[in-house]
């Protein structure tokens, strides 16, 4: 019999963190993120996970940050006013380097918004929305699929860079529906938190002499440190001193921009003679691929370029695509979040040319070629 | 003897504390780990948590698992702890602003689950760290650095406000009655279910500036003679009681069922049994 199953985005997503090891939900009602945690509020009882209804969107990212403490994976959803109440504890996560998942399925804002209606105008929100200098992760997938393995991808890099990673899908990807078929748990690459070799008397929770990514031993294991949200040195305590603050926060930096083997992904199709590019993301990117395929109909080649990991942004990538191109055309709906960064990295010869919608509709398949004829 | 009971359950390398001379935060302290000491859990089973603000350092002397969170969310991470390890005593430490104000949804939320957790609100009537502003506890017509004027806001009564949320613990102690501080925490932390301990204190250096009383006694003075033993109080008629403040155990009942239990014996034997 087929395992393939109708699947929604939200059901994939919820479907993966269990895989992935998630156990513990902590959520808040809001539309379209809703779905992740009616799934999570079924599904993880039977494998004896908890879920909890936290009173506020805060108290639910506070509510993930402490069970990951605990040692037990854990998760949230979101979408964009939510987006904005998490963030001061998103960035006690990054400074305390505690690993969670953040999924915020996009919506039409500023404000209450568009509830129910698509949007990718939360992407620097990903990026800036918590104080502070800080590095973070942020993934796009655009199709139920994609949802599954990079939901999956994304535990497996707050595990093992120890931080807080977004999943920053959109209401589209959310509510969609596909065929989709789960796969069996033994052919998935599942990373477990580190274990430390080191005894509570030697062990340090944030010791640079552990490399980047200091081993993090849960609560009530013996091993008694202190976390605070202060700057600290190794030992988790509170310090202002200059070398100290600059020791954790190059460290917290380096070790996303030293991993980059691992964090970015993205994908290309480009045969090399092609003089325009398009580049697109999330449920965009869908139209951008429609849109390719109808061009190519018409004896028309575009290269394509959509970034699957978003945050740290693709640069080098994106500058190696853009050489040879002409104009880029870069869809998205919103004012134009993403245009300065494809900006910042392409090829200086290459014109940039944004393609945006915020009126809580999807870009039109028509809309990119018509642009493409445009220019 | 007490000394060295307090100094195995404290940081020692950490000490002296940052707090003012004067201030009753180490009153408070000194109770807890005592209380520790008479319930007898390990020290690795305990995590402390505290929000922001002179009360939110008390952890970082305390030799247990110990978090520093966010301005009023203490309560909130506590409940993720204690969801994921409920074999885990977790004990909340939060000012008067961080209980009250910032994060009081968290408060009546945790009280209404009935969530194993003993919160200890450090409540000196004032936000010390950043200067003296006026809290939800300070009383009306006591000056605050952002009440020059005095303060126009009627006040909390955190007692009655948690007990009415449905916590099955709730107490008033002061640092000035230590024998009752210390029974109110012992009886808070042994408590199955959500325990709530305000406690009333003192800031010399910020709430006792500001409203003519400077010198640290005159402070615990103040708290003597503004409070009135519960068992006392019984016996005396509302005129006679005047504007004290009841102190005692104002609830200690198994009236709801613990969260994390129950959570375990109904949602997760249903889910089970379903499959």
């Amino acid at each position: 019999m087929s395992k393939v199953k109708l699947t929604q985005g939200d059901e994939a997503c919820a479907l993966a963190a269990i895989d992935a090891g998630c156990r513990f939900f902590g959520g808040y009602p809001i539309t379209p993120a809703s779905d992740i945690a009616e799934f999570m509020s079924l599904l993880l009882p039977k494998i004896e996970g908890k879920f909890i209804q936290m009173e506020d969107e805060i108290a639910s990212m506070a509510s993930v940050i402490g069970a990951s403490l605990a040692g037990v994976k854990s998760m949230t959803a979101t979408s964009g006013p939510g987006f904005s109440l998490k963030q001061e504890n998103l960035g006690f996560a990054i400074v305390t380097e505690v690993p969670t998942v953040i999924a915020n399925v996009q919506r039409g804002g500023p404000s209450t918004g568009l509830p129910t209606l698509p949007s990718q105008s939360d992407m620097m929100q990903a990026r800036w929305g918590t104080h502070g200098d800080h590095e973070i992760i942020a993934i796009v997938p655009n199709s139920v699929k994609e949802v599954y393995y990079e939901t999956i991808r994304a535990f497996n890099l707050s595990e093992k860079l120890r931080t807080p990673v977004i999943l920053l899908m959109d209401e589209v990807i959310g509510h969609l529906s596909e065929n989709f078929e789960r796969p069996d748990l033994h052919t998935l690459k599942i990373i477990n938190r580190e274990k430390t070799t080191k005894s509570p008397e030697e062990y340090f929770p944030y010791d640079e002499k552990e490399g980047l990514v200091p081993p993090l031993v849960p609560f009530g294991e013996g091993y008694r440190y202190h976390v605070t949200g202060l700057i600290h040195d190794k030992t988790g305590f509170p310090s202002t001193h200059e070398d100290q603050v600059f020791k954790l926060m190059t460290r917290l930096k380096d070790k996303i921009l030293k991993n980059r083997d691992i964090i970015d992904k993205y994908e290309i199709i480009k045969e090399g003679n092609e003089k325009i590019g398009v580049f697109a993301y999330g449920s965009t990117a869908r139209t951008m691929i429609e849109a390719k395929n109808r061009l190519k109909e018409q004896g028309i080649n575009i290269a394509v370029m959509r970034p699957i990991t978003m945050w740290p942004f693709p640069g080098n990538a994106l500058n190696e695509f853009s050489k040879g191109i002409d104009k880029i055309i870069v869809a998205e709906l919103n004012y134009g979040q993403i245009v300065d960064e494809v900006i910042r990295y392409a090829d200086k010869n290459v014109n940039i040319i944004p393609l945006n919608k915020y009126t809580g509709r999807l870009i039109s398949p028509q809309e990119i070629i018509d642009k493409v004829m445009e220019v | 003897m007490n000394t060295d009971i307090k100094l195995k359950y404290l940081r020692t390398d950490k000490l002296p504390h940052i707090w003012c001379p004067g201030c009753g935060h180490g009153i408070i302290l000194g109770a807890i780990v005592k209380s520790f000491d008479k319930i007898g859990w390990k020290k690795d089973d305990i995590v402390v948590v505290s929000g922001i603000g002179c009360s939110g350092r008390t952890p970082g002397y305390i030799d247990t698992n110990t978090l520093h969170t966010t301005h009023g969310r203490a309560l909130a991470f506590a409940t993720g702890i204690k969801m994921a390890k409920p074999n885990l005593h977790i004990v909340i430490i939060m000012g008067d602003g961080d209980a009250a104000a910032i994060g009081g949804n968290h408060l009546i939320h945790a009280a209404r689950r009935n969530i194993d957790l003993t919160a200890i609100v450090f409540n000196n009537k004032i936000y010390g760290m950043t200067g003296g502003q006026y809290s939800p506890t300070t009383p009306q017509k006591a000056k605050a650095s952002t009440a020059p004027y005095g303060n126009i806001e009627p006040n909390f009564d955190l007692v009655k406000l948690v007990k009415g949320a449905g916590a099955t613990y709730v107490a008033r102690a002061t640092s000035y009655h230590i024998a009752l501080l210390e029974k109110c925490i012992c009886n808070g932390l042994a408590h199955k279910g959500f325990s709530f301990i305000d406690v009333l204190t003192t800031c010399p250096t910020q709430y006792g500036r500001l409203n003519k009383m400077k010198s640290p006694e005159g402070n615990l003075l103040m708290i003597k003679n503004n409070t009135i033993l519960m068992s006392k109080a019984e016996s005396m008629t509302d005129e006679e009681i005047g504007n004290r403040i009841i102190i005692g155990e104002f609830a200690n009942n198994d009236s709801s069922r613990e969260y994390t239990e129950l959570y375990t014996d109904e949602i997760i034997k249903k889910a089970m049994n379903k499959e």
